[in-house]
């Protein structure tokens, strides 16, 4: 456990709803904002706005700065090599999709093979299908067991000589649970092929290095991680990006244009067409040092912590289904399901305690229907959750049956 | 909020009803339904014969609340002739918007006016209509 509440450093926190103590467990969805992101958001608009990149005077330099700036702190975040390596998109999605129509277009060919963990988030799945369907390529899917931990015999089976592309997340939005993504990595990268790990779940719950896990791409988005929304980020090794098509197209990515043709910036410019969100830049910086202030590995244990007090308090419940039942892994969050509640009725009945979770197919309907569940509730926790928030959250899941008129 | 308003004991009770999920043999009109967000999902099946809707059924998953006012709406509307069913459609539309007339909807309604609390849930009011939307469509889609 954290020694210090962090709640007072989130003023929508503080504030009631419904009448009552907010409790955030929808974290995976998106995190709540500091006031010192919210801050650097604000001072950046007040002292250094203006547009990088292009005016000579003083202040475009300055913006410049902020810009190139959060380049850098994210590169040292993610241990990259080089600030190159970093690409400002709009979020993970933007960042995903980047690298399934620049690279993947101009790489796949009909017979390849692109391996897609079947728990993948919606943004690292559907852009793999299309490309698929223009190139040729076909997507093979890899399984999770019963405990949802995906095991070396099933990435060996799946991963062989003809796959071009793994796609996997680092953790699962829906199950929680880390990922062997460098074994994956090492994998494919025998077969010749490369890895695009998706961080939108780790990134803000444990140390990433792209470098340990050697992952050609890695995506995350900044709202994820404290920061503003309409930030992300995309890593890609420097000499992956140099070989690749631009993205989208248009001003400050270019190098010179012709009537006759154009030729393009390099890496990171080349992908990064048109104004960037430089005040979510500033603010996810602020986020990035938010965290490493509190240091990855205590967020990581008091996450953990308070989701293993959580699925004891389920469990203790009884009625309730919870995916996977058993692991042997820590998780960052909890999908379940109340017996004979739909989860959006519990999902309103919890939020009437002030008690805010994700009810849905959480962008992840393929693992649903392995799940064989239409949908379920989610509660994930983030460094400003404490007991008190399982407390309510397991109190609150209490009454749902009753609420529902369904005996005990 | 206020949780006894909205899953009152009509809505809980109708949301397990079982006595109205079943095909409808002979159906004129069969009409899916979804909320692709949350993954409600209906198929909606009318006979209507001589203007006068003689049998609906549907089938499904949802929440309670969909599945209580999909239960709720075919034990009103059966027997209605197709103009009362499009009055009572709209009718109900209107009271989930709160620009229907209490005493009205009460009366018209019966039963179904127990859904009256959704409007104050705006999250779920797509839940409280889905059926009624689809019978709307089945009733605008059929030759009459």
């Amino acid at each position: 456990m954290l020694s210090q509440n962090y709640k007072k450093d989130f003023k929508i926190l503080n504030k009631s709803e419904n009448d009552m103590r907010l409790v955030y467990l929808d974290n995976a969805a998106t995190t709540q904002k500091p006031d010192a992101v919210l801050d650097a958001v604000s001072r950046y608009y007040t002292y250094d706005n203006a547009n990088p990149h292009r005016g000579v005077y003083e202040l475009a330099m300055r913006a410049t700065d902020v810009h190139e700036n959060a380049r850098h702190v994210i590169a040292a975040f993610l241990n990259a090599e080089r600030d190159e390596e970093i690409i400002f998109t709009r979020n993970a999605t933007e960042a995903l999709n980047l690298v399934a129509y620049s690279y993947g277009l101009a790489n796949l060919k009909a017979g390849d093979e692109i391996a897609v963990a079947v728990s993948e988030h919606h943004s690292n799945m559907v852009p793999w299908q299309r490309v698929a369907e223009v190139t040729g390529a076909k997507v093979v899917y890899l399984y999770p067991n019963e405990s949802g931990e995906y095991t070396k015999e099933e990435l060996t089976s799946k991963i062989g000589r003809t796959t071009k592309i793994l796609a996997m997340a680092h953790v699962s939005n829906v199950l929680g649970i880390e990922n062997p993504v460098k074994l994956a990595t090492r994998l494919v990268h025998q077969n010749g092929g490369i890895a695009v790990i998706d961080c939108a779940q780790s990134v803000a719950h444990m140390k990433v290095d792209v470098r340990d896990i050697d992952a050609d791409f890695v995506a995350f988005s900044g709202h994820k991680i404290y920061a503003p929304m309409g930030i992300g980020v995309l890593y890609g090794k420097y000499a992956l990006l140099d070989s690749m098509p631009p993205f989208l197209s248009g001003g400050d990515m270019i190098s010179h244009v012709h009537e006759s043709g154009t030729t393009y910036a390099k890496p990171p410019r080349k992908f990064e067409a048109g104004t960037c969100n430089l005040g979510a830049e500033a603010g996810l910086v602020e986020a990035i040092r938010y965290v490493e202030a509190i240091g990855l590995d205590k967020i990581r244990e008091h996450e953990t912590y308070l989701s293993e007090l959580a699925v004891k308090g389920l469990n203790d419940l009884g009625g309730v289904d919870i995916y996977p039942s058993v692991s042997s892994k820590g998780r960052s969050l909890i999908s379940f399901n109340i017996n004979a509640v739909h989860p959006h009725d519990a999902a309103t009945i919890l939020d009437s305690y002030g008690v805010c979770v994700r009810a849905g197919h959480h962008c992840a309907e393929p693992l649903m229907e392995r799940l064989g569940i239409g949908s379920c509730l989610r509660a994930s926790f983030a460094v400003y959750n404490d007991i008190e928030d399982v407390d309510v959250f397991i109190r609150s899941v209490e009454q749902t049956r009753k609420v529902m008129g369904i005996g005990s | 909020m206020d949780l006894k308003n909205l899953y009152s004991q009509i809505i809980t009770e109708n949301s397990r009803a079982a006595h109205n999920r079943r095909p409808v043999p002979g159906a004129t009109v069969s009409l899916e339904g979804n909320n692709p967000s949350c993954g409600d999902d209906i198929v909606l099946q009318v006979k209507i014969e001589n203007g006068v809707i003689e049998d609906l059924g549907f089938i499904g998953t949802g929440c309670a609340i969909s599945q209580a006012s999909a239960s709720l709406m075919i034990d009103l509307i059966k027997g209605k002739n197709v103009e009362e069913a499009k009055e009572l459609v709209d009718l109900y539309l209107r009271m989930i918007k709160v620009e229907a007339d209490e005493d009205e909807y009460i009366d018209r309604l019966e039963d179904c006016s127990a859904l009256a609390g959704v409007s104050k849930v705006p999250a779920r009011v797509k839940c409280a209509v889905l059926a009624w939307h689809t019978l709307e469509d089945a009733l605008n889609n059929q030759n009459v």
